[in-house]
C-alpha cells in the first residue's frame, strides 16, 4: 500500500507528472471524440439532403437551368 | 500520386486503413504507458519528472510532423489545384495545434521543477510558440471567407510561408544557446539515451503518429462530406425558382 503511495507521489513531482499525462489524455481523447462526432453529424446531414433531392446524387448536371 | 487524389478512391482507402491505425494507436500507446510509467527507471538527474518526456517529446514531434503534412498538402493544392490536398491541410491543422499546445504545456510542467521556471523566451520555446500561432492563423484564415476555395488558397500560402519555422525549431538548440537541451534521440551516431527510456519514447512516438493518421483520415472524410453538402445546397439554390423557398427546405 505504501509502495503504491510512493509510486503515485512520483518522487514529490506528482502534480507535474500526472497533470502532464492527464492533460495529454484529455486533449487527445477530446480531439478524437469531437472529430468522430463531427463526421457523424455531417454524414447524417448529407443523408437527409440526398434523400430530399432524389436523382441528384453525385455530380449530375441534368437539372441545371 | 494522382490515383489517390480521387475522393472516392481516397474514401475507400481510408476505410480500409482506419481500423488498423486505430488499433495500432491503442496498442502502441498502451505499451508506451506501461514502459513509460512502470517499467522504466527514474532519471539520475531529473528523477521522476523524466516521465513527462514520454508525452512531451512525441507531442513536439507530431506538432512539427502535422505542420510538414499541412505545408506539403498546401504546396500540392497550390500547384495542382487538387481539392483533396486542401482538405488534408485543413484537416491536419487542428491536430497539429492540439499537439503543439500539449508540447508547450507539458514542457512548462517539466520546466518548472527542473529549470525553476514555467517559461523562458529561449529560441526553442519561442519558435514552438510561433508554430502554435501559425496553426491558429491558418485555421482562422481557412474559415475567414464565404467562398471556401479562397480561404483554402490564402491559408495554403500562409502554411508555406510559415514552413521556414519548422527547421528553425529543429535546429534552434544548435544555433542558439538555449535553456532547452539539444536533441538526444536524433544525434549523429548512437542516441545518448538509455534503451529503457528510448523504448517508451519510441512507442509513444509511433502511437501518436498512428493517432494522427487515424484522426486525419476521419477529418478528411468529414471535409469531403461537407463539400458534398455545400454542392447540393448550391444546386438547390440554383435549380429552385426563388432561393427563399429552398432556403426554407434545407434550413
Amino acid at each position: 500500500m505504501s509502495s503504491l503511495a510512493t509510486y503515485f507521489s512520483m518522487g514529490g513531482y506528482a502534480s507535474y507528472v500526472w497533470t502532464s499525462y492527464a492533460l495529454t489524455a484529455v486533449v487527445m481523447v477530446g480531439l478524437a471524440v469531437s472529430t468522430w462526432r463531427g463526421m457523424k453529424a455531417r454524414e447524417s446531414e448529407l443523408k437527409v439532403l440526398q434523400d430530399l433531392t432524389p436523382g441528384r446524387r453525385g455530380r449530375s448536371k441534368d437539372t441545371q437551368g | 500520386m494522382h490515383r489517390f487524389a480521387n475522393p472516392a478512391r481516397f474514401l475507400r482507402l481510408a476505410a480500409a486503413i482506419q481500423p488498423w491505425t486505430a488499433a495500432a494507436t491503442v496498442l502502441l500507446i498502451g505499451a508506451g504507458l506501461y514502459f513509460g510509467l512502470i517499467a522504466s527507471p527514474a532519471d539520475y538527474q531529473q528523477g521522476q519528472t523524466v516521465r513527462i518526456m514520454y508525452v512531451h517529446v512525441p507531442s513536439a514531434w507530431l506538432g512539427m510532423a502535422c505542420y510538414s503534412t499541412m505545408a506539403i498538402a498546401s504546396a500540392m493544392a497550390l500547384i495542382w489545384k487538387h481539392p483533396l490536398a486542401d482538405l488534408i491541410g485543413k484537416s491536419a491543422a487542428p491536430i497539429g495545434a492540439a499537439f503543439t499546445f500539449l508540447c508547450l504545456v507539458t514542457g512548462s510542467l517539466w520546466g518548472k521543477p527542473m529549470w525553476g521556471t514555467w517559461w523562458a523566451w529561449d529560441a526553442r520555446l519561442t519558435s514552438m510558440l510561433i508554430l502554435f500561432f501559425l496553426y491558429l492563423g491558418y485555421m482562422a484564415l481557412a474559415n475567414a471567407f464565404d467562398d471556401p476555395t479562397r480561404g483554402a488558397k490564402a491559408s495554403a500560402v500562409l502554411a508555406l510561408a510559415g514552413f521556414v519555422n519548422v527547421p528553425v525549431i529543429k535546429f534552434s538548440v544548435d544555433w542558439w544557446n538555449t535553456l532547452h537541451q539539444p536533441a538526444s534521440v536524433t544525434k549523429i551516431g548512437m542516441p545518448s539515451i538509455d534503451p529503457s527510456m528510448l523504448l517508451p519514447l519510441l512507442l509513444m512516438g509511433v502511437g501518436f503518429t498512428t493517432f494522427f493518421v487515424t484522426v486525419l483520415l476521419v477529418r478528411v472524410r468529414s471535409e469531403i462530406m461537407a463539400s458534398k453538402i455545400r454542392a447540393i445546397r448550391l444546386m438547390q439554390i440554383h435549380s429552385t425558382p426563388g432561393a427563399v423557398a429552398s432556403g426554407e427546405v434545407v434550413g
